[in-house]
């Protein structure tokens, strides 16, 4: 192969690939574009451009605000994610360490329920936790972290663990001669060293538990508490006739924090995809 | 060492354990129990052997869901990892904007199931309004429309672990087929593609596992509809739930029978492409 044809041909792709991006896109910016516009229009010709008739201006975003309310739902969604994924990374982390380093019976059956835990389906589980979680009172926003560190555990431990695994064994018990105690060492010494992990696991169960529905769904106390996903299901899932342009302004309203964040963390995030596969 | 470890095992490992017999331990030994009883709630359990399984295979929707269900499987993991690959291998010839591209095409993982359900809703309705129709307006409707929609969300996932395994392939193994006369086409199907199996048998893992227990893009695009028959498993054993007053028995039947084909296939799927890779 010469130079030119090859670099012809990747001028080719570049132009293809542009294109394929844009079309990549378009779903995002037909949801924007339609949440700007009066509800008939939006499932009449949701393809069409702004028009002086169909144009609607911000009402479907202070319907979806103040009517909706749907802050206070962002709100509820940003607590739930951000404590239970402390408290994952916490425990998780400090039981895998447990695990790795105290090689017996119950370490071991430990880590083999938690790989377990990886392919059992939530359907087989949804009843009685949800079931569960009602009579213990953990159908709060607050206390609902408690079930996804039981829920997300297995994968977490399973991460942790691997990369445990890689850490010679010397540095913490120079540590320990040191004179730390277990809680001094794993703080001080592995902590630091896993950072790299903790980014990972971190961007893994802040995807799933920022997205999840059915969990939160069957858990929380729907009356007083919903999130983000559980808001826009009712909407559009609820009796008779649907708000459309409500509908589009919420969708617009959660999909630009975490276009945000995608942008911001873009590289933890790719290298948290990467590592997480790895592992797996 | 693990001796004095051992003395922590209060604060390292007993709250991740007790949280994970909380929310998954527990509600999955009762799940596997209530299976075989008649209930609607947890307390009024009466057991009644394998009434619920043998109700399980004279419910024509579970096995319309269950083959509907394995032809979406196979249909998606084929069409998501073929165009991963394809796209992964086009984007590391060091073509102009590759950053932007993977960027673009990673993006749609982030949003959740819910909403891109609606996003997608809205396309399939506003493009088969031409025919005046809509999505629910036949069974492959939603079919291909959730094909499309799994596709778009998950090829850029995909992707990125593809692209990571094709830039560890050494280069000079490549430069080696090429110098003994191997042509483009041979070198990669007998270089690069044994090279990178251990990425394909992740990303068929992941895609399979994916497919299999699809939910929420399911609920939100179709709910099921014409008349429950657009349900994958999932949301068939989660309409037996919820839906019909009496069959919460027949329902976690169907999650257990549910959870064992996830664990089957899991394994037959590790197994046959495990058998493929190379060592290296």
């Amino acid at each position: 192969m010469n130079g030119t044809h090859e670099r012809k041909i990747n001028r080719v792709l570049t132009v293809v690939f542009s294109l394929l991006c844009l079309a990549y896109v378009a779903p995002i910016f037909l949801v924007f574009l339609n949440s700007l516009k009066k509800n008939i229009f939006i499932s009449r010709e949701p393809f069409r451009w702004l028009t002086e008739l169909n144009f609607n201006g911000l009402d479907n975003y202070i319907y979806a605000t103040q009517k909706i309310k749907f802050f206070s739902s962002i709100g509820n969604s940003v607590i739930i994610t951000v404590l239970s994924v402390i408290l994952i990374l916490v425990c998780c982390s400090m039981c895998a360490w447990y695990i790795s380093r105290v090689r017996d019976r119950l370490s071991n059956v430990m880590y083999y329920l938690c790989i377990f835990s990886m392919v059992v389906p939530f359907q087989m589980v949804m009843f009685s936790l949800s079931k569960t979680a009602d009579s213990l009172k953990l159908n709060t926003p607050w206390l609902i972290p408690v079930i996804y560190l039981g829920f997300g555990a297995g994968l977490a431990v399973f991460m942790f663990c691997g990369f445990v695994k890689s850490i010679p064994l010397e540095i913490e018990e120079a540590a320990m001669i040191d004179g730390c105690n277990p809680l001094q060492t794993f703080f001080h010494v592995v902590l630091p060293i896993m950072k790299p992990t903790y980014i990972s696991v971190a961007i893994l169960e802040t995807m799933w538990i920022w997205n999840d529905y059915l969990l939160p769904y069957l858990v929380l106390d729907l009356k007083r508490y919903k999130t983000i996903p559980i808001v826009i299901q009712y909407l559009r899932g609820g009796y008779g006739k649907t708000d459309m342009g409500g509908i589009m302004a919420c969708m617009v309203l959660a999909i630009i924090p975490i276009i945000l964040f995608y942008l911001i963390c873009q590289k933890h995030i790719i290298k948290g995809v990467i590592a997480g596969a790895v592992k797996g | 060492m693990a001796h004095s470890i051992r003395k922590y095992f209060p604060i390292f490992a007993l709250p991740t354990m007790a949280a994970f017999c909380i929310g998954f331990l527990w509600p999955f030994l009762q799940g596997v129990y209530l299976s075989f009883c008649e209930f609607t709630t947890v307390t009024d359990a009466i057991f009644v052997g394998f009434k619920n399984y043998i109700k399980v295979w004279g419910d024509a929707t579970f096995l319309h869901a269950f083959w509907y269900t394995a032809l979406f499987t196979v249909v998606s993991v084929l069409a998501i990892n073929i165009l991963a690959f394809l796209v992964a291998l086009l984007l590391t010839r060091g073509i102009r904007g590759t950053n932007l591209f993977r960027t673009v095409f990673f993006m749609p993982n982030l949003i959740g199931g819910i909403v891109l359900g609606y996003i997608w809703q809205l396309i399939f309705n506003g493009v088969l309004l031409h025919w005046g129709r809509t999505l629910t307006y036949s069974t492959w409707y939603g079919f291909w429309g959730l094909a499309i929609l799994m596709c778009w969300q998950q090829v850029g996932y995909m992707m990125i672990i593809y692209i990571a395994g094709l830039q560890g392939v050494p280069e000079e193994l490549k430069e080696a087929a090429r110098m003994d006369g191997a042509t483009s086409r041979q070198t990669l199907f007998k270089v690069t593609i044994p090279m990178v199996m251990p990425s394909i048998t992740i990303c068929t893992f992941l895609s399979v596992t994916n497919s299999f227990k699809l939910f929420d893009q399911n609920l939100s695009l179709t709910a099921g509809a014409p008349s429950n028959m657009s349900e994958l498993l999932a949301l068939n054993i989660y309409n037996t739930f919820y839906g019909r007053v009496g069959w919460q028995g027949v329902g976690q039947a169907k999650a257990v029978i549910f959870f064992l084909l996830v664990v089957v296939i899991a394994l037959l799927q590790l197994r046959f492409t495990r058998s493929k890779e190379v060592q290296q």
